[in-house]
């Protein structure tokens, strides 16, 4: 894990915490849905929490291929790399 | 190897869970209809108060004769999608007809109303199109999304500035459909649209309302929220359904623009399914004449509306919405209070919508009330006083939140 994405896996837990009713612990390889046991709805409203967080888009249509924690934290920080260049 | 269905042991023990607690999770059953707003449930007459019969016509004696002599005449069904063997004169007919009520020029109709905003919704946009949708958005909406390979982007709850901030984002390759509803299903109340329609004139997008709780209710002629708001011209594209203000079962898709025929040729929810069956479109047919002609409906609608919104404010219940409206939700503290609720007003006589997560949004639980045009007073003040009784019933259990914690 790069240190962009370590920080952006940080940011991540914090905003997954008032989903995370379970209060599993979070790690890179945490499956978001498999793992919390939370909701569709659930899932859409915390990837919408990270949206207003970095000012990205995440397309719904594109969070099939997102799984795990890390992938997430690799998909937003390769968002906000494209954004400062 | 995995199993197929272990994917559903959680589900199944959510199921278990409710059942010991005495729900049938799949939907009670009605033995017996006595009345657009009456039914025998469990060997009881029970009041119906979440059937979504906004007009109370299902009963009406012109609309089933039509249907009678549709049957008669055509026979029980089509046996063929529109595009081969099951276009019948009456389909034409109530396209036109339609085309008449939603004051626009070309009507499609679909069998089913989750099935015209999926064939609407993968009709109109496609892979390198963007589709922004309200978080609260039907399923059927949801759906349409995926099925048409857009890109698909969800904005906040009724906020015209969060699709705003979103549009702003967004980098213009392809075309962009935004997509709306009239009313919305769980909380009954409705997008600010002269709102959205400022930011559609700043950024440029195709605007599609969904006015499947609306069409029938809202504005003079009956045509949806876009009516009510003189915002006619700026809604490009509505859909709707027959399970409703119709009393009937199928769904359209409506607009101005003459392409939108080509989507009969393209949208597989519409190529692919068998056409509405002859009685259907039949009754379909003579619920639209009535909705022109009978403006008192909507009259009495509203009226028992403000009477139940009224009512239920007089009890101190926590309503879910600040806008009366013929969908009223009585948001409740938990599963368990919602649930167990819910079961005392069914044997009290009167049937509610249990609505629960992930139905719902921001996670609440709902006893979901929908009002008919065919409610007498002497029907709503009963739905007021059983609530008043199971509420009463309920002390000690934290069912009520006061409604400034409401999102």
């Amino acid at each position: 894990m790069s240190a962009d994405t370590d920080a952006v896996f940080k940011v991540l837990c914090e905003l997954l915490e008032p989903f995370n009713s379970a209060r599993v612990t979070l790690t890179p390889e945490t499956k978001i849905s498999a793992d919390l046991n939370i909701d569709s709805m659930a899932i859409m409203d915390f990837i919408m929490e990270v949206e207003d967080k970095y000012d990205i888009d995440i397309p719904l249509n594109e969070l099939s291929d997102i799984h795990t924690m890390d992938q997430l934290a690799t998909y937003v920080s390769a968002l906000m790399a494209g954004k400062e260049q | 190897m995995m199993d197929l269905l272990d994917k559903y042991d959680a589900l199944a023990e959510r199921r278990r869970r409710m059942q010991a607690l005495g729900v049938e999770t799949i939907g009670v059953t009605m033995e017996r209809l006595l009345s657009p707003t009456r039914a025998v449930i469990d060997g009881r007459e029970t009041i119906l108060a979440g059937t979504n019969n906004y007009m109370g016509i299902t009963f009406d004696p012109d609309c089933i004769a039509a249907g009678v002599k549709a049957l008669q005449e055509q026979g029980t069904g089509t046996t063929g999608s529109r595009i081969a063997n099951g276009t019948y004169a009456l389909h034409r007919a109530l396209e036109d007809e339609l085309a008449v009520f939603l004051n626009r020029r070309h009507v499609i109709t679909f069998s089913t109303g989750y099935q015209a905003n999926l064939g609407m919704i993968a009709g109109l946009a496609g892979p390198g199109d963007t589709v922004f949708l309200d978080a609260d958005s039907h399923s059927s909406i949801y759906d349409g999304c995926t099925l048409s390979g857009a890109r698909l982007i969800r904005f906040r709850h009724n906020s015209a500035g969060d699709l705003d901030k979103r549009l702003a984002r967004h980098d213009g390759e392809g075309g962009r459909l935004v997509v709306l509803e009239g009313i919305y299903s769980m909380f009954g109340d409705r997008p600010p649209l002269d709102e959205f329609v400022d930011v559609k004139r700043r950024h440029g997008f195709a605007l599609l309302m969904d006015e499947a709780h609306s069409t029938g209710v809202l504005g003079a002629n009956g045509r949806g929220l876009a009516e009510e708001a003189g915002l006619e011209d700026d809604v490009d594209f509505v859909v709707g359904t027959f399970s409703k203000s119709f009393g009937s079962i199928g769904g359209f898709g409506a607009s101005n623009d003459p392409r939108l025929d080509m989507i009969r040729y393209a949208t597989r929810a519409y190529m692919f399914t068998a056409s509405p069956s002859p009685a259907s479109i039949a009754t379909t047919l003579e619920a639209s004449r009535q909705l022109r002609a009978r403006p008192e409906l909507r009259d009495r609608l509203r009226a028992n509306s403000e009477r139940l919104y009224r009512g239920f404010k007089n009890l101190g219940l926590d309503l879910c919405c600040d806008v009366v409206s013929p969908v009223i939700a009585v948001r409740v503290a938990d599963e368990p209070s919602a649930v167990t609720m819910w079961q005392a007003l069914l044997k009290a006589g009167v049937y509610v919508n249990l609505a629960l997560p992930p139905g719902t949004p921001i996670n609440t639980c709902l006893l979901r009330c929908s009002v008919s045009a065919a409610h007498s007073d002497e029907e709503i003040d009963e739905i007021i006083a059983l609530f008043a009784r199971v509420v009463a019933a309920q002390a000690g259990l934290p069912v009520l939140r006061p409604s400034t914690v409401a999102g």
